[in-house]
């Protein structure tokens, strides 16, 4: 398999990684760089666990070769908070009780946030539907949703 | 003495508190460690599984020769290097088949190799031939004369003194309950209604799948890293397969990403110690996919079951007469339990002087089935809860009413003979009547929809070995902070958290001065039996608390002895050592490492203080073998019911959830919002069986293992609201009450919106899922959509 040396600018940081051609995007994140924090569920873009932000989109990181990132900015769950700082919907997410065993959270948590930053004002049925491809098997998505609510609240009352 | 009385009688802070999860954080900012997650480094070993493809097949010969040709083929297993049989309750099952397979996915050959790319290509190299047999894939048919035999040897297994195998059929367990004269009650019956329900197996779906890790030294010991629900049960079951002793096993079990009953005991763990034997000082890692997990794992039992049930002019309930077939495919594990646990719950939540129950076991060749929340619970009160809404509304009873009139009650001699112990059944029905705004019938949304209310109860008991066990300890740090070491897993419910506020209220120290010792590891955890049954609340608990008290008593013989006070007079209140005489007060932290100096500081007293303490249920009696009866079959159950608000499009047949309560009696709620998660993410996963799920076998092969095929709820499919009601009838041995809910709030789920659904339309859709096309083809049989 030949190889490929890649640029990606992950979480603000540039890296430059070695990657063989049939890696995936996730397997780059959790084989070649220790980045766990993204989830492998499926590895069939069916589950939602491995969603990161690519250029600003969320993608199902099983799904993107590593190789098409070459140039892209990414961004993964470790990269949400800022010096220790949680961003909203973290903050939200906790109080509100929306996570259980957390296996899905940090997928969630991205979608949750590429929803946010498209549309601030979000209706309860935008937030369904944004989170429809990220699976929960605990918490039934009751407090999921009221978490993005809440963070949206949160956002206009900042702004 | 006054506010020592005071302090004594008061539940003390944080119990009834909802704190924020102590396991939030590092969930959310991705430093959460998952098995997966740990990092081995280049020397890790994959390993592959070839696996069945029939369900019934003769093995004739396996030749791996090609395979182990391949540079980078570290080596080889089949059964016939671990030949030993193994299982929790009825040791019917090989790690490696060796004779024959039994159902498609079992574990035939195990390979480990450099690379996850290596070892598939191995796999295919590896040629196995195979003679097809005819199979089992109902377990009615399975009961009669004409099946084939799936396992011959069945009188030979081991077998525990509670379930009763019969050899020369394929029943592994036949539980029977005979209480009163049913025969003799029905002629007394003013309505009889009689059904046949079948539920189809369905899947855990934890988003994380199975993983495991293990290496065997050179010394003799082996470690796993295991998505584990159950690391002690695992090492247990491990060992005695393997012929490994106890202490030379460590099963490592970091976070579970959900567990729901398939990462209980031990389903694909061996395979991966088997083969890590073959390498040793290599780790080997194996990870089941996405497709794997559906078959290969668990799945929960398949069910036929058959209800016979009647009231007298009044309404009261006067016999039952059940029986249910469950498929446990094609080795036990838990299925005979299950089948035991189904059997002496048989009655539901109700009192009835006349029942009798035939729960049977029996093997297919299908997927092996294990515990799934609420451990046949859902499966059974599918259809019961269903039968007792038709009899209501055949004597012209209001459901609600009927279920009040009939629930069991503290006092009442239950199906087993037990004496029941107060419950707050009653309370649970009326809040959630009240909640549902029962008896008020809204208008549909739009004229081609229809409307209606549905309510079932349920009960359960945690079914478990009678005298399943847990432990814990409680070690103070330098600044009066607490290390609690429990063997219990964390696996969403929240119960890292509750024990953290056990040992916080018990000792007498702010919660966030808690710690839980993590990860869970047989080496230096305490003993847990597992994490199953909703039992941890109640049994770590007590556990738990037992160990803080222990600690408390140590400090303050140690400060009273300092202050020539009577340990009596003394309490610990946030934090600190207080006399209620003297009024003295001292911190922790001057004490708990150190100890205290004597008077003028000639000699010291004390010590670094270590707190321990244990827990197991000592009064669960056998239960007579005939007749199911005996003093006290379980250690105690939680009862609750649901209700629904559905609308039921009749141009479609799909069904909408508007509004759904649940209400449960948890004794005492440690954390109340945790609780309330509890329900609300066990009402999903009820809804997701009722409406989506369930394992689409071919002749024995799965035809939808991927979540295209095999559809789960989303977000989408969730109502607006569901409101949780906490009701708090104490149990008599909890802590400060509690029992636990973790299983429950999906039992009644599908019967309630069964009943929402005939409430809707008049017509009984039966077994689940209800499917659209199965909900539209019902209402066009019953006339209701031309």
């Amino acid at each position: 398999m030949s190889t490929h040396k890649i640029n990606v600018k992950i979480n603000g940081g540039l890296e430059q990684v070695e990657v063989p051609s049939n890696m995936t995007l996730l397997s780059m994140l959790r084989e070649k760089l220790a980045m766990t924090g993204t989830k492998n569920g499926c590895a069939a873009g069916e589950c939602g666990a491995c969603t990161i932000l690519l250029n600003g989109e969320p993608v199902n990181s099983c799904m993107v070769l590593a190789v098409e990132a070459d140039g892209a900015e990414l961004v993964t769950v470790e990269g949400l908070a800022h010096e220790g700082e949680l961003e909203v919907i973290q903050k939200t997410i906790i109080d509100k009780g929306g996570v259980q065993c957390g296996f899905c959270t940090p997928g969630v948590l991205i979608s949750a946030k590429a929803l946010l930053t498209r549309n601030p004002n979000p209706s309860e049925a935008d937030i369904r539907e944004a989170l429809v491809g990220n699976l929960c098997r605990c918490t039934g998505y009751v407090r999921i949703v009221e978490a993005v609510q809440a963070a949206a609240e949160q956002q206009k009352g900042a702004a | 003495m006054d506010k020592l009385q005071k302090s004594k009688d008061k539940i003390p802070a944080p119990v009834g508190e909802s704190i924020t999860r102590v396991d939030a954080r590092e969930k959310v900012t991705g430093s959460a460690i998952f098995t997966d997650d740990i990092q081995f480094g280049p020397g890790l070993l994959f390993a592959r599984i070839k696996r069945s493809p029939y369900p019934h097949a003769k093995i004739l010969k396996i030749d791996a020769s090609k395979a182990l040709a391949l540079p980078g083929v570290k080596c080889v297993v089949t059964g016939k290097d671990f030949p030993g049989y193994t299982g929790l309750y009825l040791q019917d099952r090989q790690i490696f088949a060796t004779e024959k397979t039994r159902f498609v996915g079992e574990p035939v050959v195990g390979i480990a190799a450099t690379s996850e790319e290596l070892a598939e290509k191995a796999l295919d190299l590896i040629e196995v031939e195979y003679e097809p047999m005819a199979a089992v894939h109902d377990p009615e048919y399975g009961m009669s004369k004409e099946a084939p035999l799936i396992h011959p040897d069945l009188g030979k297994y081991t077998v525990a003194n509670y379930i009763f195998p019969k050899a020369g059929t394929n029943i592994s367990n036949h539980f029977k309950i005979r209480k009163g004269d049913v025969d003799g009650a029905w002629k007394n019956c003013a309505v009889v209604v009689e059904h046949r329900y079948q539920i189809p197996h369905v899947q855990h779906v934890p988003i994380e799948t199975h993983i495991v890790i293990a290496r065997a030294e050179d010394t003799g010991k082996v470690t796993l890293w295991s998505t584990s629900q159950s690391p002690f049960a695992q090492r247990n079951l491990i060992a005695k397969a393997l012929g490994i002793s106890h202490k030379d096993i460590e099963v490592i079990a970091p976070y579970v990403g959900g567990g729901f009953g398939c990462k209980a005991g031990a389903s694909m763990e061996s395979l991966v110690v088997a083969i890590a034997m073959k390498v040793r000082g290599r780790p080997v890692k194996l990870r089941l996919t996405r497709e794997e997990e559906f078959y290969t794992a668990f799945v929960r039992q398949g069910l036929v079951a058959y209800f016979k049930m009647g009231c007298d002019k009044d309404g009261m309930l006067l016999a039952m007469e059940n029986k249910f077939y469950w498929d446990s495919g094609a080795y036990t594990e838990y299925a005979v339990n299950m089948t035991r646990a189904s059997g002496y719950s048989s009655s539901g939540p109700y009192d009835v002087p006349n029942v009798k129950t035939d729960s049977y076991c029996v093997y297919t060749n299908h997927p092996v089935t294990g515990p799934m929340r609420g451990f046949g619970m859902p499966e059974m009160h599918s259809g019961l809860e269903q039968c007792i809404d038709e009899l209501a509304i055949t004597m012209k009873m209001d459901p609600v009413e009927f279920r009040k009139l009939n629930c069991v009650q503290g006092g009442d001699i239950i199906v087993t003979g037990m004496v029941m112990h107060p419950t707050g059944l009653t309370e649970c029905i009326e809040k959630a009547a009240k909640a549902i705004d029962w008896g008020k019938k809204e208008k549909p949304s739009a004229p081609h929809k229809l409307r209606g209310k549905g309510i079932a109860c349920m009960w359960k008991a945690p079914a478990m070995s009678p005298n399943a066990g847990s432990s814990a300890w409680v070690e103070l740090n330098e600044d009066a902070t607490l290390t609690v070491g429990i063997g219990g897993q964390e696996i969403g419910q929240g119960t890292h958290t509750v024990m953290s506020q056990l040992a916080a209220a018990a000792l007498g120290v702010p919660v966030e001065h808690v710690r839980i010792a993590k990860p869970i590891d047989t080496d230096v955890s305490p003993y847990e039996w597992q994490t199953v049954a909703s039992r941890l609340t109640w049994s770590m608990g007590n556990a738990v608390v037992n160990a803080a008290r222990d600690a408390r008593q140590q400090i303050l013989e140690i400060v009273a002895k300092a202050w020539k006070e009577d340990p009596e007079d003394l309490d610990i209140v946030n934090g600190n050592v207080i006399s209620y005489k003297s009024e003295e007060s001292i911190p922790l932290h001057d004490i708990v490492i150190y100890g205290m100096p004597k008077e003028n500081y000639n000699g010291w007293i004390g010590g670094p203080i270590v707190g321990r303490g244990s827990f197991m249920p000592t009064y669960v009696t056998g239960l007579d073998a005939e007749t199911g009866q005996g003093e006290r079959a379980v250690v105690h159950y939680t009862t609750g019911c649901q209700a629904v608000e559905v609308e039921v499009d009749t141009l479609t047949g799909r069904v909408e959830i508007l509004k759904a309560v649940g209400a449960f009696d948890v004794g005492k709620a440690i954390n109340p919002e945790l609780v309330k998660a509890q329900m609300e993410g066990g009402f999903g996963m009820g809804l997701s069986t009722a409406f989506f799920e369930g394992l689409k076998l071919k002749d024995g092969v799965l035809q939808n293992p991927s979540f295209v095929d095999y559809r789960i709820a989303t977000t989408v499919d969730m109502p607006a609201k569901i409101e949780s009601i906490i009701v708090e009838v104490p149990q008599d041995d909890g802590p400060w009450g509690a029992r636990g809910v973790g299983e429950h709030s999906m039992v009644p789920t599908i019967p309630a919106i069964a009943n929402a659904i005939f409430d809707a339309t008049g017509v009984r859709v039966g077994s689940p899922p209800y499917l659209p096309e199965k909900v539209y083809l019902a209402l066009v049989d019953a006339g209701v959509v031309k």
